[in-house]
């Protein structure tokens, strides 16, 4: 257990934030504020970015709880990504947990832009049950899934590949998002199958010629609606969840960006809400950092 | 077995269109409807000054803040292909990216940012 309580983990994230925000302005990080949907952006290259996606949830018959998955973002080619999320979640009136780990790569087949861009997406994860970060909806997930105490639900160790077909477009200053999900436990389930789909656009396409923070243009709003898509068992759409939830980011000084989503369960078998907060700060070119000035590139 | 006339006039040929390939224009991909489009912001003091803070936030970490790029895989942008090439080159250019060679795609820019990237660059050559 990495938290003895929820004030300790609450504590340890303040402390994370006060990090963050005390920095030097070095990065300025510019994603699409989606929790679930991923686009054709990858990381620029030699970038870091460090961000926490945190999800806020109570379902029928459990306790509230609230799960951060933090993500270390590189940028390892301009057309591939590679990221480690470190997943842990506190839930009220039980104990809070570190549930896991997981690694990705997102990869640009085609070296130019087109009318739609594909990426893949790569994923393995080693995750315990009581993980409740919720960035994908795959098979027959539920909320009744999030509801068992902790204790019970560690018990229960996953290791699964998950792979995503992004298809995604930029049409004018829209960005339109299509993901295509599948998952397997390594060990002894159906594949399972989700979607995400999403669109977002800045509230202001021209910058100004000034810093500023509360301008149109740092704020891009959007959309997105995701869920299961039961498995290779049962292809249907019954017992499944299903949310609709509306985006905001939020361009900070000093390279942060905030991003809020609050999600509405459209099904019985979805949560009612969940609410998410991202958190993000962009590291640059910190390759450069164990390179010689002379040599260069990652 | 290849007859040495076509085995030479096969390696003739291919040198010669890799030889065309190496001496043509960075440029020369760009649809002539994307060279032809000039960009809207040309030479307004407002769309430079918010140019140079988009350089800024977006293409100073690889091109420098002098812009004369790293002297390897990072170009200069005060060179003279970019003073060869038109606003719309430019314009599609940074849509595009060219990811084999590290540019990422700035098409997630919206378009009029993208614009005042351009009236930066072209106020500095």
């Amino acid at each position: 257990m990495l938290f003895k309580s929820p004030i300790d983990f609450w504590r340890g994230a303040s402390l994370a934030l006060c990090l963050v925000i005390f920095l030097p302005p070095i990065g300025m990080a510019q994603d699409k504020p989606y929790f679930v949907t991923y686009s054709h952006d990858l990381e620029e290259p030699g970038n870091l970015e460090i961000e926490t996606k945190s999800a806020v949830a109570q379902p029928n018959g459990g306790n509230p709880f609230g799960a951060t998955a933090m993500e270390l973002e590189y940028g390892t080619r301009a057309w591939w990504t590679t990221e480690l999320y470190l997943d842990s979640q506190a839930t009220g009136s039980d104990s809070a947990v570190f549930t896991g780990w997981r690694l990705e790569n997102r990869i640009r087949p085609l070296m130019r832009n087109h009318a739609v861009n594909p990426v893949f997406y790569v994923e393995y994860e080693n995750i315990s049950g009581a993980d409740k970060t919720i960035l994908e909806f795959v098979g027959h997930d539920g909320q009744s899934d999030l509801a068992a105490p902790n204790a019970t639900l560690r018990r229960d160790h996953q290791h699964e590949a998950e792979m995503k077909l992004i298809l995604s477009s930029d049409v004018k200053d829209w960005n339109i998002s299509e993901n295509f999900i599948s998952e397997k436990n390594l060990g002894h389930a159906p594949w399972e199958f989700g979607y995400a789909v999403g669109a977002t656009r800045p509230l202001r396409g021209a910058a100004r010629g000034r810093e500023c923070t509360f301008c149109a243009e740092k704020f891009i709003a959007g959309v997105e609606a995701y869920g299961g898509l039961g498995d290779a068992f049962a292809l249907t759409m019954r017992d499944t969840s299903h949310y609709i939830a509306p985006l905001i980011g939020w361009q900070l000084p000093k390279g942060l960006r905030f991003s809020f989503s609050p999600g509405f369960g459209l099904t019985s078998t979805s949560l009612n809400n969940v609410y998410r907060v991202g958190l993000a700060f962009e590291f640059e070119q910190i390759g450069k950092w164990f390179h010689s000035s002379n040599g260069g590139n990652l | 077995m290849i007859r040495p006339s076509i085995a030479i006039f096969l390696i003739a040929l291919a040198s010669a269109v890799a030889l065309g390939a190496a001496s043509s224009s960075h440029w020369q991909r760009v649809p002539a409807k994307d060279h032809a489009r000039p960009n809207p912001l040309a030479g307004q003091p407002q769309a430079i000054d918010a140019g140079v803070l988009l350089y800024r936030d977006h293409c100073r970490q690889c091109h420098q803040s002098n812009a004369q790029g790293d002297g390897h895989k990072r170009p200069s942008l005060r060179s003279e292909e970019i003073r060869a090439a038109s606003d719309g080159d430019l314009e599609w250019f940074l849509r595009q990216g060219d990811l084999g060679h590290g540019m990422p795609s700035w098409s997630s820019l919206p378009q009029a940012q993208r614009w005042q990237l351009i009236a930066y660059l072209r106020s500095i050559q």
